[in-house]
Order: structure tokens, then C-alpha cells, then sequence
């Protein structure tokens, strides 16, 4: 491997996700102003939101401490040190032996537990109750996660994820119906860690169902903006593994700069589609019931453990 | 010559900790060698012992027969890999521990303090022997002096009855054990009469008793780790001793009973078989869950620490579960993984207990409270205790890039070796113990979200505990160090995973005869390799780098291209303008969820106001459900059998000449 071309694809692959990700944001939020018949906003909103965020004061409770403060840095930090490793436009990346699928959901598991940390911080409330329901999600979605890649990883003899792509993408063609079952699993997992419909809705602040929201209740101006700016890192991270396991095609190798506009043109066709694909489902989805997250999580565990079987058995 | 042998090393600092001990009686020993002399020295006996462990990892097995014990039954003595390894390990945590105990006891009285000391002292040397051991009589012998010492410690507060039935309950566990270890050995020795070790090692059993003696070692190692059914007394005896003791035990003594396991099991029986590989999955992975589950419903800190620890067994349970089914199925380099994953758990579990329970003391010591549902708003009475209590959450919450994180995801790796194995059913069965493994790892991140949450953030609780929590202060400094120390740890075993995993690969090869694959041991210290690094591998020095940088970098220009200003005001409530810091989520409301989910698992006792109660009072008990099952049926077995027994004592002269009588009609008739 080309050590600078693989640097450089590294480096220009993490500024990308990270500059890219609130446009996928904005992308979501128009489709889903235009299937429920209302005037959509810009596809630019988030990007003005952020700005709006960052040029205001912001405002601390009296008795917080220190680790309110750094968290949304941590948050930020620990989606783009994901966004470094998921092969999003180019397989065979200098960074990615550094941290595998298992460092990846341990990744996320970080900055799960600082986000539910910093809710607790302060002492309302409301705090305590989106760390509690956010841990609740949390702890069933991992396994369901950690499954699906195992699933991958089965399949291809590695828990690399850039070799698992490469596998995938590159060598034989083969149908396996062990990936239809993590597929299905992974999309659940999909909605739940990204706080949509029908776990948990974006869009509103009513006690009864906020999660997410009631996590980050506290926060304003530049602390909210990182939280926000990860959060739409998050989805664009979970989206490019979904489409880096199920539908690698057309992804560049390493230094292969001739690939790379069409590498670009797929993922881009592919992440509007799946924009389009995820703004439909929470249109046509109701919010579940808080309690009935468990049943929806534990059907994903189930599925993603029994494509791990399917795997064992279509194998012999 | 320079250095002592680790073998005589060892046995040094073992005679120096008796030699404190034995100090801390004389006059001259009084409160002043126990408060500031006795603790320090032991800590440095402590580093000196984990220098000659690590040395006698690289170096080949010693052996020393002691000319002490019974006529004709001297004591061996043996260090070889796996001892060495264990060695360390007691003494790098118990230096950590030591420390701390110098400035935890500081304000005990001078009676209490020399007893605590002595005892202390013993159950350290006892320890250091039971590893040292290399026949079955000097095990045992060490084996009782650890159980008998801890059990002192235990009650240390024994004017007090619920620390008294705690300790009889440990005692009485540690016993049974005890027995089944005993028998076991008399089953490898088979009548010879020979019990060192190497005999053992050379006896070869029938299939038949080789499952007789795994079955016995595996219960009987098994009660002291506290593994289910037979870990209830671990949530009763760590809450009822003095911090740094429940440290100890929780950190080391636990890991006594891997060490016995292995040694047993590994060395002694040999011969794994794939079966008992799966006993030992199937009751990991119960102990694991169940561990966790019930730690999630505690509010007394201690206990929820201490339940803990029953799941941690089990993960290393599901590790040496893993290396036995491998290697039954003759693939010990996927066996010798399993192996180092399950040893590499077992050190990094010592480690942030450690710290945890160090912590847990602090607070303790500081605010006099136990009960999460009283603390709050701790970080910012003790900061620097804040500071190592959430390393230690996050080391055990499997985080990267702290050390629960390398050993669990060598665990996994493991577990994804399982495609090499012949048998169907066992090839899908290992991923579904990787699944329950995930599904643990991630409900023990909720729980320490859940004490970090309500302990060291949020509004001090105005409830009866306020006042003490208002008057709290910070550790002392050899708290601090102790705790650092051990956070310390976290980070190393975290950062470094590669140095451990080459230490450990040679216990593997010594047990085993196989290690890792050439490819996973020439990879260069930055990345840790468990089989080949196409297949996997994790640098968490890169990670931690990157992570530091990215965070940095984001903070830098943030500042650079916006401002820093800040305004200070009251929490936003809604617009609810009667916020109280009784409004926070507690210990009980955060598990809340959880027994909704899990209910069937718990046995709850739960009182629901009327609604229209004056003073309504909600109400809510959890208990252990093998009481139930298991040991209530048990005692009151035991409790009718001796009613019968009883009827044999009449109290009257006669009867019992009558006894006599009748056994020696029936001597002389078997003597005939």
C-alpha cells in the first residue's frame, strides 16, 4: 500500500464525512417536509443552524462541572475518529487497523455513556430521564450492532471493516442470506442509535417520549452545535456502514484517484437514496410506545443472531 | 550473583508480610509501626513481588522443598509462568491497595488497627502461597489461612449482627468449597499417596474420575470466585468489610480461584475435554448475566460493586470456557487465545475493582454514606476521587482505550475463531455466548452510567444523608496515590495490551504447549494482533492519539474562529419553576427500566401507595432468587435432618451407656 496516497484519501475521506454530514441532515429533513405536504426547508439549514449556534454566548447551569463542558468535544471526537474508520469512498485506509468493528461499537458506546453522563450532570430532571432511556436503547442496540458485524465478519474472516469491505466488494459474487437477516437488523439498529421514528422522534420536545432531546436539554451555543454537528456525523457514519456492508459496490481502492469521481457519484446516489428511503420510513411510521423499544431492539438482537446461524448453517 | 531468583524473591516478600504481621503483635509493634510503618512496607513487598512474578514469566519453572510441614511431608514450592503471572498480579494491585490502607486506617483505634493489620498481612502471605504451592498439602494449608484471615478482615465490625451472619455465610461457602477442592485432589491422587503436584501431573485418570475431579475443581474453585448459584455470599461479605479488604478480596482473593481453576483443570488433570468446556460457557455466561442484572438494582454501592465482580467472573469464565472447547476440539492456538483472553481479563478485572472498591472506601470515609439514593453532586466536594472513580467506570464498562476494552475484545476474537471447530451445534453455540457477552458489556456501561450519574454528578439529595454529603472532603493523599496507582494500571494494561499479550502467550505455551500463531507474535508493540493482521487488529495507542487529537483540534478551532464566552445561570427546568435535587433520577428510578425489561428475573416485593393515601410511600425489594430455590430448601434440610439427629441426645446417664454399648457390640463384630 502507498502510505501518502493512503494518507491522503484518509485525511480528505474524514474532512468529507465531517463537512458532508449536515447536508445528508438537511437532505432527510427536506424529503420528509415534502412527503408530509409541507414547504420544505433549505437543504442548507443545518449548515445555518450550526453558524447560528457557534456565534452565540452560551449558557452554563451554576453547578456544572467540568465534564459537562468537555463533553460535547468528546462527542465530536469520537463520531469523527468514526467517520475515519468507515470505508466511506475508499477501502485499504492507513488508519482503519487501528480500530476494527469491535472499536467501532466501542466507539459509539463512549460517547453514549459521556452524552448520558452529561445529562445526569446538572441535576434536572430531565436529564436523568433521557440518560436513563438513552442507556435503556443503548444496552439493546449494541449486541444487536455488535451481531450484525459479526455476522460481516463471519463471512469474510475478519472483523477489519476495510477488509470486510473489500470482500464484499471486490472478490466473488455471492448472495448471502445470512446479510438479508443482518441487513434487516442493522436498519433497526439504524433507527434507534440515531434517535428517529420510531424510537424516538427528532422533531419534538414532549416529555413523554423524548430521549435524545432530554439529554441535551441543557446545552446551548457551541456545546449544542458540536452535539448537533455529531449527531449528524452519527447518521452519516451509520449510513456509510450500512452502505459499506450491504451494498459495497462501486467503492474506490486505495490511491486509485482515477476511482475516486465514480466512488464519489455512487455513494452519492446511494446516501440520496437512502436519505429518501429514511425520511419515507418516519413518515410512515408511528413513535412506539417507550416500552415497546425493548420488543422493536430485541426482534433486531434476534434477527442479526440468527443470521449468524444462517451463516453456520448455509455454510456446511 | 545480583538478583535473587524469583523463586526465593517470592518466597521473601511472603516471609516479610508475615514478618509485619507478627510485628504488629509485639509491644513495640503498637499503633505507631501499624499506622505508618506496617502498610508501606508491605506496599513495597508488594512491587517486589510483581517484579519477580514478571520474572519468572520469562524465566523456566523452579522448584524448592521447604524443610517444614509434617514429618515425611515437607512443602514444595514451584514457580513457573502461569504462578508467575499471578504473582504479579497480587503483588502490583495489593501495592496499590497497601497504600491506600495506610492513610484508610489511619484513624482506627490502635486495638482495632493491630488486628487489622496482622490479619491483613497473613491473608496477603497466605495468598502469595496458595501460588507458590506445588503440593496439595501446602495449597490446602495456604487455601484455610487465606479463607480463615479474609474471614476476620470480613468482620472486622463484628459488634455488629449483620456483619457476623455475613461472615459465617462467607465462611460457611468458602468451606464447602473447600471440601470439593480437597476431594478433588484426593480423587487425582487416587490412592498413591503422593500429593506434590508433579505426582498429580503424572497420574493419568479413567476418563470417568478426570470428570469426577473437573466437576469438583470446578465447583470448588468455583464458590470461592462466586460463581452462581454459589456467589451469595460475595454481595454479603464485600459491603460488610473495611474498603481496602473488600479491594483485596474482590480484586485478588477472587482471582486466587481462577488461578486454582487453571492450575487444576490446565496442568494438573489435563486432557481438557470440549464437555467441560461447555459446563464451564454455559454456567459463565449464567453468571455473567445474573451478575449484572442484579447489579443494576442495587443502591448500596459496595453490593453493586460486589455483583459486579460475579459478572466479571463470568466473563472470565466464558473465556476459559472458550480456550477448553478449543482445545478439546484440537485447536490450541484458537485455545490459547481464549486462554490469554480469559488471564488478561482476570488482571484488568484485579486492577479497576481494585479502584472501584478504593473508591467506593473513599466516599465512604468521606461522607459516612453507602446508599447511592443519598449521595450526589460528589465531583465537586471530592474531584480527584471523581477523577479515578471514572476511570475505573470506564475501564469496566469496556471502553476504549482502557484496559476492559483489550481483554473483551480478545474475548470476542475468540469467539470468532469458532468457524475452525467440527462440531455444528458448538460452532453456532460459542458466537451466542459472544452475543450474551456484548449484551453484559453493555448493560454494565448503563449501570456505571447509573453511579457515576447519581453519585459523583448532579444536586447533593436533600434527604437525611444532605448533611453528612454537605460535610464531605476530598482523599487523603496515600488514598490518592492508591488510586492512582491503580487508574494507572487501567491506562497501561489499556495502552500496552501487546507486552501482556506476549507475557501471557508464554503461560499459554506453558499449559497448553501451544501459543499465537507466529504472525500475532511478530507484530511490532503499537498493534495488537490476536492471529493475523489481516483478520484483525487494534492499536489503542493510534485510537487514544487520534481521539486526543481530533477532540483537541475541534475545541482549538471552535475557540479560533468563534469565542469562549460563557454565562453562568440556574438550570433550565422547563419553564417548572420548582426544581429540587429530589426530582433526580436515583439509583432505584435508573434501574427502573431495566426491571420492566427483565422483570421475571427478579424477585421483587413491591408496595403501591392507594391513591389517595395521605402520605403515600412507595416501597420496592429485590432479592437474590437462589435464596429461594437453593439455599433456604438447604438449610431447612439441614435444620430437620439435625431435629432427627437431636433425638439421640435424651440427657439421661443411661442412654448414652446404652450408646456405648451398642457400638462396641458392633466394633466386635467388624473386628471379629
Amino acid at each position: 500500500m502507498n502510505l501518502s496516497a493512503g494518507s491522503a484519501f484518509q485525511i480528505l475521506q474524514s474532512v468529507f464525512v465531517v463537512l458532508a454530514a449536515p447536508l445528508l441532515m438537511g437532505w432527510v429533513n427536506k424529503c420528509r417536509a415534502w412527503l408530509q405536504n409541507r414547504s420544505a426547508p433549505s437543504i442548507l439549514l443545518p449548515y445555518w443552524t450550526l453558524t447560528k449556534l457557534f456565534h452565540k454566548d452560551a449558557v452554563i447551569a451554576r453547578n456544572a462541572s467540568p465534564l459537562f463542558r468537555i463533553t460535547p468535544y468528546v462527542l465530536f471526537g469520537c463520531m469523527w475518529l468514526a467517520a475515519g474508520i468507515v470505508p466511506v469512498l475508499a477501502t485499504d485506509l492507513p488508519f482503519a487497523p487501528a480500530a476494527d468493528i469491535i472499536a467501532l461499537v466501542g466507539v459509539f458506546a463512549l460517547a453514549r455513556v459521556f452524552s448520558a453522563l452529561a445529562a445526569m450532570d446538572i441535576g434536572t430532571s430531565f436529564g436523568g430521564l433521557g440518560a436513563r432511556r438513552e442507556m435503556l436503547i443503548g444496552f439493546l442496540a449494541e449486541p444487536a450492532m455488535l451481531m450484525t458485524l459479526f455476522t460481516a465478519a463471519f463471512i469474510s474472516g475478519s472483523t477489519q471493516l476495510t477488509t470486510i469491505v473489500d470482500t464484499l466488494a471486490h472478490r466473488e459474487f455471492a448472495i448471502h442470506p445470512s446479510l438479508a437477516f443482518a441487513a434487516v437488523a442493522f436498519l433497526m439498529v439504524l433507527l434507534a442509535e440515531n434517535a428517529r421514528i420510531p424510537i424516538d422522534n427528532p422533531a419534538t420536545h414532549l416529555e413523554l417520549t423524548m430521549v435524545h432531546e432530554a439529554m441535551i436539554l441543557e446545552y446551548s451555543a457551541r456545546h449544542l452545535a458540536l452535539i448537533e454537528w455529531a449527531v449528524a456525523i452519527k447518521l452519516f457514519a451509520y449510513m456509510t456502514i450500512g452502505i459499506a456492508l450491504f451494498l459495497p459496490w462501486g467503492i474506490a481502492a486505495a490511491g486509485d484517484w482515477a476511482a475516486l469521481p465514480l466512488a464519489i457519484a455512487a455513494l452519492t446516489l446511494k446516501l440520496v437514496l437512502a436519505g429518501a428511503g429514511l425520511s419515507l420510513l418516519e413518515t410512515l411510521l408511528a413513535k412506539l410506545r417507550l416500552f415497546l423499544a425493548p420488543e422493536f431492539l430485541s426482534s433486531a438482537f434476534l434477527l442479526a443472531v440468527l443470521g449468524m446461524l444462517t451463516h453456520f448453517l448455509t455454510r456446511t | 550473583m545480583g538478583l535473587p531468583s524469583p523463586l526465593a524473591g517470592s518466597l521473601a516478600v511472603a516471609v516479610v508480610w508475615l514478618a509485619l504481621a507478627a510485628l504488629a503483635l509485639t509491644p513495640a509493634g503498637n499503633a505507631f509501626f501499624a499506622r505508618r510503618i506496617a502498610f508501606p512496607l508491605g506496599a513495597l513487598a508488594g512491587l517486589a513481588l510483581a517484579a519477580f512474578g514478571l520474572q519468572a514469566v520469562w524465566l523456566p519453572a523452579q522448584g524448592l522443598t521447604l524443610p517444614l510441614g509434617l514429618p515425611d511431608l515437607p512443602f514444595h514450592l514451584r514457580v513457573d509462568p502461569l504462578a508467575g503471572f499471578f504473582l504479579m498480579l497480587l503483588g502490583a494491585v495489593s501495592a496499590g491497595i497497601s497504600v491506600y490502607a495506610t492513610g484508610y486506617f489511619r484513624e482506627e483505634s490502635a486495638s482495632r488497627l493491630t488486628l487489622i493489620t496482622l490479619q491483613y498481612h497473613v491473608f496477603l502471605a497466605s495468598m502469595a502461597f496458595v501460588m507458590l504451592a506445588d503440593d496439595a498439602y501446602l495449597f490446602m494449608v495456604a487455601w484455610e489461612t487465606m479463607a480463615l484471615s479474609s474471614y476476620f478482615l470480613v468482620t472486622t465490625d463484628h459488634k455488629l449482627p449483620l456483619v457476623r451472619s455475613a461472615g459465617f455465610l462467607y465462611l460457611l461457602i468458602a468451606h464447602l468449597g473447600a471440601i470439593a477442592i480437597l476431594l478433588c485432589f484426593g480423587v487425582m491422587n487416587g490412592g498413591r499417596g503422593d500429593y506434590s503436584f508433579a505426582a498429580l501431573r503424572a497420574a493419568h485418570l479413567a476418563p470417568l474420575w478426570a470428570n469426577v475431579a473437573f466437576v469438583l475443581a470446578f465447583f470448588g474453585f468455583g464458590a470461592k470466585a462466586g460463581m452462581i448459584p454459589l456467589h451469595a455470599w460475595l454481595p454479603e461479605a464485600h459491603p460488610a468489610a473495611p474498603s481496602p479488604v473488600s479491594a483485596l478480596m474482590s480484586g485478588i482473593m477472587l482471582k486466587t480461584a481462577i488461578y486454582g481453576m487453571v492450575r487444576v483443570i490446565y496442568d494438573l488433570i489435563g486432557g481438557v475435554r470440549w464437555e467441560w468446556g461447555m459446563l464451564v460457557l454455559v454456567v459463565g455466561a449464567g453468571t455473567m448475566l445474573f451478575g449484572v442484572l442484579y447489579a443494576l438494582m442495587q443502591h448500596d454501592l459496595k453490593r453493586l460493586l460486589a455483583y459486579h465482580s460475579v459478572e466479571n467472573i463470568g466473563i472470565i469464565l466464558l473465556g476459559l470456557g472458550m480456550s477448553m472447547v478449543f482445545i478439546g476440539f484440537g485447536h490450541p492456538a484458537a485455545g490459547a487465545l481464549a486462554l490469554i483472553a480469559a488471564l488478561y481479563h482476570t488482571l484488568n478485572h484485579a486492577v479497576f475493582k481494585g479502584l472501584l472498591f478504593l473508591g467506593a472506601g473513599s466516599i465512604l470515609h468521606s461522607t459516612g454514606l453507602r446508599n447511592l439514593n443519598h449521595m450526589g453532586g460528589l465531583i465537586h466536594k471530592m474531584p480527584k476521587t471523581a477523577f479515578y472513580f471514572l476511570i475505573g467506570a470506564l475501564a469496566i464498562s469496556a471502553l476504549p482505550p482502557l484496559n476492559g476494552f483489550v481483554s473483551e475484545w480478545l474475548t470476542f476474537q475468540a469467539a470468532l475463531q469458532a468457524p475452525v471447530l467440527q462440531n455444528g451445534v458448538v460452532r453456532s453455540l460459542v458466537p451466542l455466548f459472544a452475543a450474551t457477552l456484548a449484551l453484559a458489556g453493555a448493560l454494565t456501561a448503563m449501570c456505571f452510567v447509573k453511579v457515576y450519574g447519581v453519585a459523583f454528578l448532579g444536586q447533593p439529595r436533600e434527604i437525611e444523608g444532605a448533611r453528612q454529603a454537605a460535610a464531605g472532603h476530598d482523599a487523603g493523599g496515600f488514598e490518592r496515590y492508591g488510586m492512582a496507582w491503580l487508574a494507572a494500571g487501567c491506562f497501561v494494561l489499556g495502552l500496552f495490551p501487546t507486552s501482556i499479550l506476549l507475557m501471557l502467550n508464554r503461560v499459554g505455551v506453558s499449559l497448553t504447549g501451544q501459543g499465537l500463531s507466529i504472525k500475532a507474535l511478530e507484530s511490532s508493540w503499537l498493534w495488537l494482533v490476536p492471529t493475523a493482521p489481516e483478520q484483525a487488529s487494534y492499536s489503542p495507542v493510534v485510537f487514544l492519539i487520534v481521539i486526543v487529537a481530533v477532540t483537541l483540534f475541534a475545541f482549538l478551532l471552535v475557540r479560533r474562529f468563534y469565542h469562549g464566552r460563557v454565562r453562568v445561570s440556574e438550570p433550565w427546568g422547563c419553564g417548572f419553576p420548582e426544581q429540587s435535587s429530589r426530582m433526580q433520577d436515583t439509583a432505584d428510578a435508573f434501574g427502573q427500566p431495566i426491571r420492566h425489561v427483565f422483570g421475571p428475573v427478579y424477585l421483587m416485593h413491591r408496595q403501591m401507595p392507594d391513591p389517595d393515601d395521605p402520605e403515600p410511600r412507595f416501597s420496592l425489594e429485590i432479592e437474590d432468587r437462589h435464596w429461594n430455590w437453593l439455599y433456604l430448601p438447604v438449610a431447612r434440610l439441614t435444620e430437620f435432618v439435625s431435629s432427627k439427629i437431636a433425638l439421640l441426645q435424651q440427657g439421661r446417664i443411661s442412654v448414652y451407656l446404652l450408646f456405648s454399648f451398642l457400638t462396641l457390640i458392633a466394633l466386635l463384630v467388624f473386628a471379629r
